[in-house]
């Protein structure tokens, strides 16, 4: 039996509705019951479009909410029973890489004080001098396939694929297990996409990284991923190997998905004119 | 066959900036018949959107400046119009989708009342639009143009069409909202459609559902689409052409069976292996080194010779001019009889 | 996409400089922003330099020549002389020292007591937020000059009073700014991106939120130099600002409306001083704003 990674549990999130003069809003229920468990090393696929809970779940596992209901569990420690302490440990632990590299660095810091963040918030667990972090984000850098002439430069001198770089960078300073990516290449060309998928795949085979990947985007998720589960409005409706839910996809959903994925296949007619 | 719809026939433009002058386009020629969807695609900062927006005349003078060609609109040549007459075309001859549904509706009015406006406005050119005799009354012809609106969301698949005249643009989720500026896009029977990524900000299901709409209305009114997106999947998927711009030229046009069936030109066939596929294996997606050169300063001849894995020393000497290599197929690349051969290596 | 890709890193030798040369490019681009900066520069050049280089430096000190009273503009000075036989000129001259000086002081105070309301409060939220921006409101009702006069007429008159007597009814607007951009900052992915790091709240709004928010606030620094001015002038005009003989340019306008129109001149050189410094303050605070405010950009 392999190890569990990360452990969701029957989780709930209800945002409570309002009442007011100006009309009142329903409680919302953006996750229902969603269980789901994440390896030791495997890349886990959340699929989902724009509503179904994926983003109200990543930031429930980042413990930037509490779910209503239900435990989240990172290797064995439920993340609802964490003293503050060591909470800020597990942090340490699991990372994120955002959607939108143009939005999630700071542009007033350098691309060193963006990368050494973590080590220097982590100083205790991690105990670094100033020199070693110095080197420690010279290697980070180079593990991403940028260079130390990049270190003392800020976001907005880089290209969106660079700017990624740098932000994987950051998520990978304080060493973490889990590396949870919400959608970390929609944002890109085809052609970074693809450098940075590359990448992702050289990391964790290097470095054993588990990574819980978000995406509405099913071919990347099919070319990256082990396993896979799609979210719909908040519930689980399918998950399993990812070989076996794109040959034979059981539910509706799924089978709608996709069908509407934007494949390149010649089509069979040929355009007419010309 | 007579005149083509749009023509576009050697078009430069210049922007400037405080870097320099950038040459954005390089030479741009492309032909739209009517029935003819062409997929105008590349990565970010190519030119496929300043292409789109000079059709329009949107793109504001300065910064950017023609400095040669000609865009002709049936005959007639766009660059030469008076902004004042570019207006009367756009909504009527010429219609416009952009990628973000919710910036381009005004939130204060009711859509209905936003659609009527724009009939309206095309009933001035051609009162055919709205099938009401231009001699008609005002009350006459608002009630027309509201039916007309009824019609066309009716049309583009918003359930319960005619009472969701009456809503205001929030009360609409993004891909309805994408529907209703399609409809009023269309609503003034454009002979020309100019989709600017309508599908980058929607989700895969609704975004099939809009490219499936974008085919149907060709068929209906008879259109040309110049469908400018990033994606060679959403080409595949709907377009009849496609044209594959880099770095402000157009590397590699014609059928899209033929351009995606057997791509000829390297930046192409770059993209196309950068498209994760089923067999794909992990690890093994081939992506595209290096990134869009400089355009204030471009690379000598080929602007893809760089990072093009099959460059040559000749491939710097001049800018490769368009070769045909079949049916109205033509990619500029000093080297693709070879391609074949090279590829199978 | 509407111009080309941005340029990668590797296309710049010294990023900082560039920056500054960029930013200084788009600045230069309006000449109103262009003069604004050159009037301003002056301004400056007389707070430093104004008593040192005043023709009539005596005069300055609070010497008279009743001999010389009400001379109009003429070469030995050129902007006459008043009801003491003082040039008029090296008087506006010194009085540029105290005016943008009291002007700077009221802002400065105004703009740090603003920034740590408005921020503890955009940040705390909740009850914090509440208590503090009803604070700012409250001040907000009471008319700042009358503000001024009051605390000026219990502290009693002199520049420091001056200065802090306007600067407490001046950090008002600050506040309300940077509160609304603190709540504004504090949703950028950048900070979630350190949440989710473990950083503590301090370490957030201190290195992620505030130098996001340093912008606007020096933008409306610029543009508040020149009613800061005003305020001072005013104060002084209505005779509970800085005492004669310490030139100063409300002041100065205040002891010559009673000898208008007969001896205009007495009045126009420190009008004219007192308009073209809330000119050229709010010119460079327009120019500003275009090459900091990121959403007035691009």
């Amino acid at each position: 039996m392999t190890e569990i990674m990360l452990e969701i549990d029957n989780v709930s999130k209800i945002y409570p509705g309002r009442r007011g003069i100006f009309g009142s809003s329903p409680e919302v229920h953006a996750l229902k019951n969603v269980s789901l468990s994440v390896r030791k090393g495997e890349s886990f696929g959340l699929v989902g479009e724009s509503g179904s809970g994926k983003t109200t779940l990543t930031r429930s596992i980042l413990h930037l909410e509490t779910p209503t209901s239900g435990s989240i569990r990172v290797q064995g420690q439920d993340l609802g029973k964490l003293s503050d302490a060591e909470l800020r440990r597990l942090r340490s632990r699991v990372q994120i890489v955002f959607q939108d590299p143009y939005a999630s660095l700071n542009p007033r810091m350098s691309v060193y004080d963006i990368i050494t963040e973590p080590l220097v918030i982590h100083h205790e667990t991690l105990g670094l001098t100033n020199r070693q972090r110095s080197d420690r984000a010279a290697e980070l850098l180079s593990l991403v396939g940028m260079g130390p002439q990049h270190l003392h430069r800020y976001p907005h001198e880089f290209s969106g694929g660079q700017r990624q770089r740098i932000c994987i960078a950051r998520a990978l300073a304080s060493g973490p297990e889990l590396l949870l990516l919400d959608e970390p290449t929609s944002a890109l060309d085809v052609s970074v996409q693809a450098q940075v998928l590359n990448l992702l795949c050289e990391l964790q085979d290097r470095l054993g990284l588990t990574y819980f990947f978000i995406s509405h985007d099913l071919a990347v998720v099919r070319y990256l991923c082990d396993r896979v589960a799609l979210i719909n409005r908040g519930e689980l409706v399918e998950q399993g190997d990812c070989a076996d839910i794109f040959d034979a996809p059981e539910s509706e959903y799924a089978r709608m998905l996709i069908g509407a994925m934007p494949e390149v296949k010649v089509p069979a007619s040929a355009g007419r004119g010309g | 066959m007579t005149q083509p719809l749009l023509s576009i026939r050697d078009l430069h433009l210049r922007m400037s900036s405080f870097d320099g002058r950038a040459h954005v386009l390089n030479g741009i020629n492309l032909t739209v018949n009517r029935g003819e969807i062409w997929g105008l695609v590349g990565e970010s900062g190519c030119g496929k959107s300043l292409t789109g927006l000079s059709v329009s005349r949107l793109q504001p003078t300065p910064p950017a400046h023609y400095t040669a060609g000609e865009i002709l609109l049936e005959g007639h040549d766009l660059l030469k119009l008076s902004q004042a007459e570019m207006q009367r075309l756009r909504g009527k001859r010429i219609g416009m989708i952009f990628q973000d549904p919710t910036t381009n509706l005004n939130p204060a009015f009711r859509i209905g009342d936003q659609l009527v406006d724009v009939a309206l406005a095309a009933a001035e050119r051609d009162p055919d639009v709205i099938g009401c005799s231009p001699n008609a009354g005002r009350r006459e012809r608002r009630q027309a143009a509201r039916k007309l609106a009824g019609e066309m969301l009716a049309r583009v698949g918003i359930p319960n069409a005619l009472a969701r005249l009456n809503d205001y643009p929030h009360q609409f989720s993004g891909g309805m909202r994408q529907r209703v500026l399609i409809a009023m896009a269309l609503i003034g029977r454009p002979d020309l459609l100019i989709a600017d990524e309508p599908t980058t900000a929607l989700d895969v299901s609704v975004q099939a559902q809009i490219l499936e709409l974008i085919k149907n209305s060709v068929k209906d009114f008879d259109m040309g689409v110049v469908l400018i997106t990033h994606n060679l999947g959403v080409v595949a998927q709907t377009c009849s052409h496609v044209a594959v711009m880099y770095a402000g030229n157009i590397v590699e046009s014609g059928p899209v069976a033929a351009v995606i069936g057997n791509p000829v030109h390297p930046y192409t066939r770059a993209l196309m292996s950068a498209i994760p596929t089923r067999e794909t294996r992990r690890g093994e997606l081939r992506g595209l080194a290096g990134s869009v050169p400089n355009l204030i300063t471009p690379p000598p001849g080929c602007r893809f010779a760089p990072r093009c894995q099959f460059a040559q020393p000749a491939c710097t000497a001049a800018m490769p001019t368009p070769v045909s290599v079949g049916d109205s197929h033509a990619a500029a690349c000093i080297r693709v009889n070879e391609m074949e051969a090279l590829v199978d290596d | 996409m509407t111009t080309t890709e941005p340029n990668t890193a590797d296309d710049f030798a010294t990023p900082r400089r560039d920056r500054l040369r960029r930013a200084f490019f788009r600045f230069s681009q309006s000449k109103l922003s262009m003069l604004g900066a050159a009037i301003v520069a002056v301004v400056i050049f007389f707070t430093v330099f104004g008593t040192v280089l005043a023709p009539y430096p005596e005069h300055v000190g609070g010497g008279v020549d009743t001999a010389s009273r009400f001379i109009p503009p003429s070469a030995a000075h050129p902007f006459g002389t008043n009801e003491l036989g003082q040039d008029v000129l090296s008087l506006v001259m010194a009085g540029t020292t105290v005016s943008v000086l009291a002007g700077f002081g009221v802002v400065l105070i105004g703009s740090v007591i603003g920034t740590l309301v408005g921020a503890v409060a955009g940040f705390a939220r909740g009850w914090v937020d509440e208590v503090l921006m009803r604070l700012t409101d409250l001040t907000l009702t009471i008319p700042g000059l009358i503000l001024a006069m009051a605390i000026a007429a219990a502290l009693g008159s002199g520049f420091g009073n001056m200065v802090i007597a306007i600067a407490l009814s001046w950090w008002p607007g600050y506040a309300r700014l940077v509160r609304g951009e603190v709540l504004a900052a504090r949703e950028e992915v950048y900070v979630t991106a350190a949440r989710a790091l473990g950083a503590t709240p301090k370490r957030i709004l201190f290195r992620h939120i505030l130098p996001n928010v340093v912008s606007p606030i020096i933008v409306k620094m610029s543009l508040d130099m020149g009613f800061a001015i005003l305020t001072v002038a005013g104060l002084g005009f209505i005779g509970i600002g800085v005492r004669p003989p310490t030139p100063e340019w409300g002041t100065l306008l205040s002891v010559s409306r009673s000898y208008m129109p007969d001896y205009w001149w007495t009045a126009m050189a420190p009008g004219m001083a007192m308009f073209l410094a809330v000119f050229g303050f709010n010119l460079l605070g327009d120019g500003l704003r275009d090459i900091l405010d990121p959403k007035a950009r691009r």
